[in-house]
């Protein structure tokens, strides 16, 4: 919290956001799952996305990781409009997620799965699956540094082993912006604290990550904003030394905006 | 994949220094080092390998001893393995088609069509351009045959993935399409004879290479395992990751050289029926009033194209991004998908490449029967989806090995062959063909239990 601070005290002017999100829109049948939502994420800074099931949080980030295109609206990256149509225009933008689902190929092994879609090649065109399970060796080793079964495919492995795969894949190419989504759900409480643990290094690294969950407290103990959303729009934005948790509540249940908190669109007049 | 390494008990063989764990990670067995159990998990084999060859070796013997000594002769050996060959080399890229999680019922049809057009391009079109027995004409055909084949199978893959109809529709609708279009290339003429060299393709005393040429491919092949088996070990080591101990790799290497010498001497172990060496001799310009020469057959051609197809096909599911990919897609769809792969496009090759395989066995059907008949095929899909079954793919997708297809191929050819030999009638074959089938799938899914 006190490096947003610091930062803001040395810099005034506030700096071009990481990634910005501007009056992204997406329908699916006539129903508006986000609706005008705009958000932003600094460099180092953890944002929380909050809201309800069916609150369009993870639809929204679908959009920002590539899965979705969006019918309307901005993506800027440092500054830049960039056109994310798919996973693949997300990664070359340095966008990276790990889904809830942790979206693993079961059947190959972590390396694989680690490089799904960006093998490492010979000089002859072939997989370079030594060189991709060495790298594996040592991402996995900074992340789970018991973890030896390589050798396996991925669903042999426990809840907490198979998210650690998930989040090599997505910290081990270089990323500037790290999509979590309901990182914890799965996991008990010692592998929770592991990812904490992860999230506070990866920023101290200079970072972005959108973290969402429907945990407030997990929110509350790594995020420096967050961001709520209802009914597919933005009840608002606020940092979380400025709100509770009761009030950040209210925004979620009701879309009531504390006045610690930036009202969006959705905000309840 | 091999086995959870003995983890509680000092030390764990050939470990590399930093890869050597301190305490057994909670979830691995910790395994006694017992003899029998530490030797066969150092040789990394594969255990679902080894039992299929457990079990063709049990069908083998029992249907020598059945026969009073009649299958296990290098004549039915050779044959057995002739008339193997097409459908193992569709069995190998069914595999791949079945790993994605769909399947391909249209390829006996697409063998029938492309095989009317093989023979009506070489016994008809070629030989008005550039007249009968012209050298190129077979490798026209044959390429005829692979370009028709892939875009037939390219085109079912782009309407499964691009229009979303599912794969078990668009190839039931292709199996009667293209067994129409067959009837339709010579509105149900049967096309013969082929042309000489195509011929060659489908086996016979001119379709095999003979006992020195043999050799050579013999020698070959070892000495490619063996290299790749080195360089493999080299890389690993080079790498600090753990390696089979040398003894182990020897044996693997012993039993691959064993193998390949074996299969050398028993083609080698065939001779040509007499009638033909005779003409042969004859042909020289020689006498044949002394005893005659015995000439072996060697490798039938077929046979060579089918492994060469195999080694081909292996490679590219293992050691290629394509490959990586069709397993990516059949073990989570949605997960290849926003790891930003093609998936669509990916499908497109699969059916692709299983069209052109269709094409390529086409012409070994066509050229075995030394015509085109628009019945040729006729069942093959299910053989070959039989053959890749037994072999252990998975029809839920993400789960096969080829040389286990084809492995399901020569199962599936030995039974038959054997109730022939037995004089067991046609309707009963089918009905043990159908129960081996159901029963391999059961054996399967207890042994899948039991890897768990």
């Amino acid at each position: 919290m006190t490096e947003v601070s610091l930062s803001a005290a040395v810099a005034p002017e506030p700096p071009v956001p990481l990634v910005e999100m501007r009056d992204v829109s997406i329908a699916f049948g006539g129903i508006k799952a986000v609706d005008g939502v705009s958000i932003d994420l600094h460099a180092g800074e953890v944002v929380g996305l909050l809201g309800h099931n069916g609150a369009g949080k993870s639809t929204l980030i679908k959009i920002l990781s590539g899965a979705y295109a969006a019918d309307h609206g901005e993506i800027r990256v440092n500054g830049e409009p960039v056109h994310i149509a798919s996973p693949r225009d997300a990664k070359r933008c340095g966008i990276e997620t790990i889904y809830q689902t942790l979206a693993l190929a079961d059947n190959v092994d972590a390396a694989a799965n680690i490089f799904l879609g960006r093998e490492k090649l010979t000089a002859w065109g072939t997989l370079d699956d030594h060189a991709m399970e060495a790298e594996a060796r040592a991402v996995m080793g900074r992340l789970n540094p018991h973890f030896r079964r390589f050798k396996e495919p991925v669903k042999a492995l426990s809840g907490g082993q198979r998210q650690s795969v998930a989040i090599a894949r997505a910290i081990h190419f270089d990323a500037r912006v790290l999509i979590m989504d309901e990182p914890t759900a799965a996991l008990g409480p010692a592998e929770t604290r592991q990812v904490g643990e992860l999230v506070k290094q990866l920023k101290q690294e200079g970072i972005g990550i959108f973290l969402i969950s429907h945990d407030i407290h997990d929110v509350f103990d790594l995020a420096d904003r967050i961001h709520v959303m209802k009914n597919g729009k933005l009840v608002g934005t606020a940092k979380v030394s400025d709100v509770t948790q009761d009030e950040v509540l209210g925004m979620i249940i009701l879309g009531k905006c504390p006045p610690g908190a930036t009202p969006g669109p959705g905000a309840m007049a | 994949m091999a086995e959870p390494s003995a983890l509680s008990s000092p030390p764990p063989r050939t470990e590399a220094p930093g890869d050597v764990p301190a305490t057994t990670p909670a979830g691995q067995p910790s395994v006694d080092r017992s003899g029998i159990g530490d030797a066969l998990r150092a040789l990394e084999l594969d255990t679902r390998l080894v039992g299929m060859i457990g079990a063709l070796a049990v069908i083998w013997i029992g249907f020598d001893v059945l026969t009073g000594g009649a299958f296990l002769t290098p004549r039915n050996l050779w044959n057995l393995s002739v008339q193997a060959a097409s459908v193992g080399v569709m069995a190998t890229g069914m595999v791949l088609v079945i790993v994605t999680r769909n399947i391909d019922l249209s390829v006996g049809s697409i063998l029938g069509f492309t095989g009317m057009v093989v023979g009506v391009l070489q016994a008809r079109l070629l030989p008005e351009l550039w007249g009968f027995d012209h050298p190129l004409t077979w490798a026209a055909a044959v390429a005829a045959g692979i370009a028709v084949g892939g875009m037939v199978g390219a085109l079912q893959g782009a309407i499964v993935a691009y229009l979303g109809v599912s794969s078990f529709i668009v190839t039931l609708g292709g199996l009667l399409v293209w067994r129409g279009a067959a009837w339709w290339v010579t509105t149900g003429q049967t096309v013969a004879p082929m042309d000489g060299l195509f011929k060659r393709l489908g086996g016979g005393f001119e379709g095999a290479i003979g006992a020195g040429p043999s050799w050579l491919v013999g020698v070959a092949a070892i000495v490619l395992a063996v290299a790749a088996l080195l360089l493999t070990r080299r890389r690993r080591a080079g790498f600090g990751f753990p390696v089979r101990p040398l003894w182990a790799e020897a044996v693997v290497i012993l039993l691959v050289a064993a193998a390949i010498v074996g299969s050398v001497l028993v083609v080698n172990a065939y001779p040509l029926p007499l009638p033909v060496v005779r003409r042969m001799v004859e042909a020289r310009g020689l006498s044949t009033d002394g005893p005659l020469p015995l000439i072996a057959h060697g490798f039938a051609i077929p046979v060579l194209i089918a492994l060469a197809v195999g080694v081909a096909v292996t490679f590219l599911a293992s050691r290629t991004r394509f490959g990586r990919y069709v397993f990516a897609i059949g073990g989570n769809p949605e997960a290849a998908e926003l790891s930003g792969i093609n998936t669509r496009r990916v499908l497109v090759m699969v059916f692709g490449l299983m069209g052109a395989l269709c094409g390529l066995s086409a012409c070994i059907a066509t050229a075995r029967l030394n015509a085109a008949t628009n019945a040729n095929g006729t069942l093959d899909e299910l053989y070959v989806i039989a053959a890749a079954i037994i072999g252990g793919t998975s029809l839920a997708g993400g789960v096969g090995t080829i040389h286990g297809a084809m492995l399901g191929a020569l199962v599936m050819q030995s039974l038959q062959s054997g109730m022939v030999l037995l004089g067991v009638d046609a309707p009963m074959q089918n009905i043990v063909v159908g129960v081996v089938l159901v029963a391999a799938v059961y054996i399967d899914t207890l042994y899948r239990k039991g890897v768990k």
